[in-house]
């Protein structure tokens, strides 16, 4: 064995195709890493659907899918919309100011474009259930007081008729409203903002 | 002296690699490009215009087809997409398969790998090779591949060709001799040959539409493992120095 | 050969560990202390390829799993899904196809350089048996994987390979029915390939890998000269002529890892079909059980021992053949009686007989390609009959083919092999 081994000059290659082997297994993974991305086929049952809300009646509310989650569009009644304001002091966000739940132009009382139109996703806050809607404005047995809402059967998470949540519920923030605008008066086209602009 | 061997042996098998590609197909050269862009849109639309009625490409999505061939959504969807279908959708064919079973006998085959089944070569002359055969049911034969029950959508491009058949030996089976055009089309041959080249070109894209990545990556890859062999190279020379 | 070598860590977490599991020492032995001959050259390259190979399938196997649909009406279009909808899916897809039939490629040189420098021979039977095992794990584990994209060629080889079984006597029939689990391969087929394709041959090839490994640390490693190392120790114990594995060999295999990733990159981004040698044209259409593709062959790995059983005209001795092809490979060791290990030191004889048995290997596997009915006309004019041609010359190699292992026991046996006198010491070429 030769005596003089050069240990620095050792580490030193020793350390750079360490590193450039590194580099290389680093770079490697991305792709498989990005493979568990949303697929070309996922991102096409993501587009935008547009849904007729001619039918549906004052006080009904009907559920349509996009990307996979249930969408609630609750046609809301002068008696829900009254209720509304009265029950800010029990709720966790009466003024939606929690910004991930909803985009800008629905940061108001009704939480949505147009007062009597409301579009959430139906998917609980707290572990991902699907509320039931309660939309009759009478005693029930989770609430004397109830003005309409929405009812989690899982952990009894409950929410106001602008799927406000209320205090003292596992669930921690309002039902997300997904992006969407009025194409006319009776399409509504989830998943594109007033402006054009796509989720 | 080892390392020569070892590169010399990696060359050996890259070479066989190679002689394995440079296979002849037995039909003339395709002459394809998918890097061309310009043609691969062309391509797209020949394809559209006269293959979509009958044809799919089930595997292709129109959104693909505007991100690789440089088109925005508003031009896939106004002048390639005939068929109503969502610009996330694949490409389907505008005819019922059951319709298509009662016209042709069976449903036209789908051509989103077609020219990885064939070849580029034999798609190009295959649409080079209809003529007119009155004794088909669709009024159409091919040389390349006889009998196909496929009528010839191009011919107002290509022209009408008919068969000059060989002299028929007795008890010989009649047999094509060449192709001439008895009627021209709306292209001449040079013309019509750059329109089938486009459409080969653009169903090569359609059958790997992956290629165009794949190639751009590749020179990159090979340039980061050129410089990790021989680091690893030096470092096996340093280590060694040990060994007598 | 390993030597133990015990690893003390200062850390205590480190200590503590090791006083329980000797994962470090262990570790160290298998590296540090294994002693591999100094004078390995090119040829040794492959064991540790291999090993890569092995560990690249795994992983973009298990990514392949994940959207790959093991269902009739669900796996061809499932695998364009991956080409072209997951993202990079198609990079996955190429990095298991190219590896399958570069596994092929290292695994014949690993096996060759086996037969060139002796290395079944006593002590490294076991290792040889192990790695014969390994082949035949491999060949299921190929042929099954093969199957799953469910292409025309995929369902026809299928088709033949099963249809193989029914030459087993009484049972043969029942036999394919139970394989297949229909009449003809169906998605029942499909799914049980599946199943031991991602499982149960993955698991048993790991476990041969470790056994051979195993084995081979046991005895120490052959080399190009056929000396035993062990032998000739210094006053440190050590063999002379052996050198530590690590760092020796692990930067040397490091350059041989970055030269083959060089190869398998160039064929994955440029040629990933490789002109339908690694992937059929045929298999891009999908299954269909009235259409047999115009040319039934398996992949080029398998041509060589496919032409055995096609060039035999009866189907019951061409596959007792088939098998014979691969069973005679295990008997090497014994057949084999010569004590010269290296081909460098043995007779002329051997010399000769093993360049024609690997050039009889590889036209084997032109003609399993058929390739032969492409030459055939060039050489014997337009009119020459292809079929009566190409099953003579098939019929000429499969007895090369055998008789290569009967002149290698003869030669042996008899004394007729004239040898060279075998160094003491390996032969270093100065560089």
């Amino acid at each position: 064995m030769a005596n003089e081994v050069n240990h620095g000059r050792r580490r030193f290659l020793a350390g750079s195709t360490a590193l450039i082997g590194g580099v290389g297994v680093v770079v490697t993974a991305i792709p498989f890493i990005e493979s568990w991305l949303p697929s070309a086929r996922a991102k096409s049952a993501a587009a935008p659907v547009t849904v007729d809300i001619s039918k549906i009646e004052q006080g009904q509310m009907v559920r349509y899918g996009w990307r996979g989650l249930p969408v609630f569009i609750v046609n809301r009644t002068q008696e829900q919309l009254a209720g509304l304001p009265a029950q800010d002091s029990r709720l966790k966000d009466p003024k939606s100011e929690n910004t991930d739940q909803q985009p800008k132009y629905c940061q108001n009382e009704y939480r949505s474009i147009k007062p009597e139109w409301l579009v959430v996703i139906g998917i609980c806050t707290h572990l991902g259930c699907v509320p039931d809607y309660k939309g009759e404005v009478k005693p029930e047995p989770f609430d004397p007081n109830w003005k309409g809402g929405f009812y989690c059967p899982c952990h009894k998470s409950r929410y106001d008729m602008s799927a406000r949540v209320y205090d003292g519920v596992p669930a921690p923030a309002n039902l997300v409203v997904p992006p969407y605008h009025f194409v006319d008066d009776t399409h509504v086209q989830i998943g594109v903002d007033p402006n054009g602009a796509s989720a | 002296m080892q390392m020569l061997k070892a590169i010399l042996l990696a060359l050996v098998l890259l070479a066989g690699a190679c002689a394995a590609h440079a296979e002849e197909s037995g039909y003339p050269n395709a002459n394809t490009s998918i890097a061309d862009q310009a043609s691969l849109q062309r391509g797209a639309k020949l394809f559209f215009n006269y293959c979509v009625g009958c044809h799919s490409l089930k595997y292709l999505r129109y959104s693909r087809i505007a991100d690789d061939l440089g088109l925005t959504e508003q031009q896939v969807m106004d002048k390639l997409n005939f068929t109503g279908a969502k610009f996330g959708e694949p490409v389907e064919s505008a005819m019922k398969p059951e319709d298509a079973e009662k016209w042709f006998g069976k449903a036209p085959p789908d051509l989103s790998l077609e020219v990885r089944a064939k070849g580029a070569d034999w798609v190009s002359a295959y649409l080079h090779s209809f003529y007119v055969d009155p004794s088909r049911p669709v009024g159409w034969n091919n040389t390349v591949f006889p009998n196909a029950s496929m009528p010839f959508p191009l011919w107002e491009l290509q022209g009408i060709q008919t068969a000059v058949m060989k002299p028929v030996k007795p008890g010989g089976e009649p047999e094509v001799e060449k192709l001439v055009i008895s009627k021209p089309g709306s292209m001449s041959a040079e013309q019509y040959a750059q329109a089938v080249r486009d459409l080969t070109s653009f169903l090569q894209y359609a059958s790997e539409p992956a290629a165009l990545k794949r190639t751009a990556i590749g020179a990159w890859v090979l340039i980061y493992l050129a410089l990790f062999t021989f680091a690893a190279f030096v470092l096996k020379k340093e280590y060694w120095k040990d060994v007598h | 050969m390993t030597e133990h070598v015990t690893i003390r860590p200062r850390n205590r977490l480190l200590a503590w560990i090791e006083e329980r599991l000797p994962i470090l020492s262990f570790t160290a032995s298998h590296t540090t202390g294994y002693y591999a001959p100094k004078n390995f050259n090119v040829m040794y390259y492959f064991g540790s390829l291999a090993l890569l190979v092995l560990v690249n399938q795994i992983v973009t196997g298990i990514f392949l799993t994940m959207f790959y649909t093991p269902t009739a009406d669900g796996a061809f279009s499932s695998v364009e899904y991956i080409m072209r909808d997951v993202n990079w899916g198609w990079l996955i897809r190429y990095m298991h196809e190219v590896g399958a039939s570069m596994f092929f490629v290292v695994v014949y040189l690993h096996m060759f350089r086996g037969l060139m420098y002796g290395s079944y021979k006593k002590p490294r039977e076991l290792v040889w048996l192990l790695g014969m095992l390994i082949f035949l794990a491999l060949m299921a584990e190929a042929f099954m994987g093969y199957v799953l994209p469910w292409g025309n060629m995929s369902f026809w080889g299928a088709k033949v390979i099963i249809t193989l079984f029914s030459a087993v006597p009484v049972i043969g029939k029942d036999l394919v029915t139970w394989i297949m689990g229909d009449f003809i391969p169906s998605g029942a087929t499909l799914n049980r390939f599946f199943a031991l394709h991602v499982i149960a041959l993955p698991l048993v090839l790991l476990l041969l890998v470790v056994l051979h490994l195993s084995a081979l640390h046991e005895v120490g490693s052959n080399n190009p000269d056929g000396v035993e190392i062990k032998q000739k120790k210094g006053p440190d114990g050590h063999p002379l002529d052996g050198i530590p594995f690590h760092p020796y060999y692990t930067v040397k295999d490091l350059f041989g890892v970055g030269i083959f990733l060089i190869l398998c990159a160039f064929i994955i981004f440029f040629e990933p079909t490789v002109g339908g040698w690694f992937l059929e044209h045929d298999n891009f259409i999908p299954a269909n059980n009235l259409v047999t593709p115009a040319e039934i062959k398996p992949v080029w790995y398998f041509t060589p021992f496919y032409a055995i059983l096609r060039v035999i005209p009866s189907k019951g001795l061409g596959v007792i053949a088939l098998l014979c092809s691969i069973v005679v490979l295990f008997l090497v060791p014994w057949l084999d009686r010569g004590k010269v290990k290296s081909i460098r030191y043995r007779g002329t004889g051997y010399k000769v007989a093993l360049a024609m048995f690997a050039i009889v290997f590889v036209l084997l596997g032109s003609i399993g390609a058929g390739k032969t009915t492409e030459w055939i006309p060039e050489i014997f004019g337009p009119n020459a009959d292809l079929t009566f041609i190409e099953n003579t010359f098939g019929r000429i190699l499969t007895f090369l083919y055998f008789g290569y292992f009967l002149f290698l026991w003869a030669y042996t046996y008899f004394g007729w092999e004239k040898t060279k006198p075998v160094p003491e010491r390996v032969t270093v070429v100065q560089h």
